[in-house]
């Protein structure tokens, strides 16, 4: 079997006397459209925070192409390709838009490390970061400040921040939460748009996301991976739909009943 | 200005409204020749404030121990006046390089901490480095302090007078060369680097930047241009004190800064000539109560406005726009 992009075994973590994440394994091909879903409460994120570094397990190994990078830095596993998303925004507030993604894209291009020529001159460095802001349709707000610009939209930023980065493996968390229903096709069309050999994990609560998106669903309850499979076989076990108690829940699954 | 408020990708450019403050520290050196020893220590002031705005305005370092780069650079080029090298740039120059040495073994260290116990923690290591300095008659002179550095005519040319005409113009072409320096740090791709560190030092990370790398780079060139300025003080006062060290140098800087306003370069610059003039005259109107006017000064202006006294002007601008609008 070629060497998966990212693999974990045995990951645990408690926070006191609460086990979030319980022995959780977790394989991304390469190219791995893959959604993690479940309850919540049942540690999604977690589980992207234990994969991208912002928490330590207490146990459980964690690779990136075969490389253990359990041990390894934030910023080492970014610069490895691994980038995530959050669930509630993180950005620099009070930067503009464009700034925003050209602290990423300079990064990325390693240009952080000059300190002589101005980065208002860096043409292509800008022009990367405004064909980013094209896609995501951010083009227009990219002169505001993060601070002045809707919800949706920062979460739209969130999203163009990591496509800045280049990633190899790419965590999303919630990231249509906030989103303006009408907005969403945008980022699912940004989302859909990547390179195919990058593996992608999303955590997701609707249904028609997921169906559209994944190749492959991972239910997290209380912690554990309670079955992996693909989504029609996932969303249809009784296993699955048992979880989600209540008619709310139950209607995650109802189909095409349920406007995405 | 170069304040806050400007986008990061418009700071390279240069207004004219700068070219103001220098054309007024020009005009000083012809309008009031009698006062230029002090002017002088003036502009030593404002490098200084400077310096401390590259660490606390743009990296967003808080440090109460600022002295400490500044005295170091003050002793290690009066020593090495002292032992026999007289050359003003070179001397001024192995100061800097000495402070940011000092920098480059001590940030890695004590960069990692944040907030108050960074604070604190600088708090620590200029008191330590003071009575360290105290205690090291041989090397420092004490109480005594180290008298009698002497400079060779600058480019071989001109001699350091005791008016202080050559001082004067020396201090303020070294402000105008490290000033540009810092002109174009913040605003180049590491200068923004360090300003996302300032905002979100997390998000920096997950964006793949090294960021106590970053913040230790911008600590270094702040202590070796602290340490320039400390070296300036020694050359053009022929005498380095103890007080260089004191907690209160480090204070002075950062009231200077803040009077004039943070994170926007010209705050030293302003900051530092409104501080030592209200004090020149304060002092005058009663030795013993000055800092009255001074703090109240400080109160003042820190309630009006965030950004000091060029954030104030700022302000009034921007209502007489809003003003000439309706």
């Amino acid at each position: 079997m070629s060497v998966p992009a990212l693999e974990a075994t045995g990951l645990q973590k408690s926070f006191g006397a609460l086990k979030v994440t319980d022995d959780v394994a977790l394989r991304l091909e390469a190219g791995s459209r893959t959604a993690l879903i479940g309850p919540n409460g049942a540690g999604k994120t977690t589980l992207v925070g234990l994969l991208s570094g912002t928490i330590r397990p207490d146990a459980g190994q964690i690779s990136l192409h075969g490389r253990d990078v359990t041990r390894d830095a934030l910023a080492f596993r970014v610069k490895q390709g691994l980038v995530r998303t959050f669930q509630v925004s993180s950005l620099f507030t009070k930067l503009t838009v464009l700034e925003n993604i050209f602290l990423a894209i300079s990064e990325n291009a390693g240009a952080s490390h000059d300190l002589w020529r101005p980065a208002g001159r860096r043409r292509n460095l800008i022009e990367r970061a405004e064909g980013i802001l094209e896609r995501l349709h951010l083009i227009d707000t990219r002169h505001r400040r993060v601070s002045e610009i809707p919800y949706g939209e920062q979460r739209l930023l969130e999203i163009a921040i990591a496509l800045a980065l280049e990633p190899k493996v790419l965590l999303l968390d919630e990231p249509a939460a906030g989103i303006p229903t009408d907005e969403v096709g945008v980022l699912l069309d940004a989302v859909a748009s990547l390179p195919p050999d990058i593996a992608i994990l999303m955590i997701e609560h609707d249904m028609h996301v997921v169906r559209r998106f994944a190749t492959e669903v991972y239910v997290l309850v209380h912690g554990r991976v309670l079955t992996v499979g693909p989504p029609a076989e996932v969303m249809t076990s009784p296993e699955v739909r048992a979880v989600y108690l209540g008619s709310s829940g139950q209607s995650r699954f109802a189909g095409e009943a349920h406007g995405a | 200005m170069i304040g806050a408020g400007s986008p990061f990708l418009e700071r390279h450019r240069l207004r004219p409204i700068e070219a103001a403050w220098w054309l007024v520290a020009l005009a000083f050196f012809f309008v009031f020749p009698e006062y230029l020893a002090v002017a002088t220590s003036v502009l030593v002031m404002a490098l200084f404030a400077l310096s401390l705005d590259l660490l606390l305005g743009f990296a967003g370092v808080v440090s109460l121990g600022h002295a400490v780069s500044y005295g170091i650079g003050a002793y290690v080029c009066a020593l090495i006046n002292l032992a026999g090298w007289h050359e003003a740039l070179t001397g001024a120059l192995l100061g800097g390089a000495a402070s940011g040495l000092f920098a480059l073994a001590v940030g890695p260290l004590i960069l990692r901490l944040t907030g108050l116990p960074f604070i604190m923690v600088t708090l620590g290591i200029g008191a330590i480095v003071y009575e360290a300095a105290n205690k090291a008659v041989w090397l420092t002179g004490g109480d005594n302090g180290l008298p009698g550095v002497t400079l060779a005519p600058l480019f071989g040319v001109f001699r350091w007078s005791v008016f202080g005409q050559t001082g004067y113009l020396y201090v303020l072409g070294w402000l105008l060369v490290l000033f540009y320096l810092c002109r174009r740090i913040v605003a180049s791709p590491f200068g923004m680097a360090l300003q996302g560190v300032r905002e979100n030092p997390q998000r920096m990370r997950l964006l793949g930047a090294p960021v106590l790398r970053h913040l230790v780079t911008g600590y270094a060139m702040a202590s070796a241009m602290a340490g320039i300025a400390g070296a300036l003080s020694a050359q053009t006062n022929a005498f380095v004190g103890l007080e260089v060290l004191s907690l209160n140098t480090s204070i002075d800087g950062l009231v200077m800064l803040v009077l004039g306003g943070v994170g926007r370069l010209y705050g030293g610059l302003v900051g530092a000539p409104l501080y030592m003039f209200v004090q020149h005259f304060a002092q005058q109107w009663n030795p013993y109560y000055w800092m009255f006017l001074i703090g109240g000064l400080l109160i003042v202006i820190v309630r009006l406005s965030r950004g000091g006294l060029l954030g104030l002007v700022d302000d009034l601008l921007r209502r007489v726009r809003r003003g000439e609008g309706t």
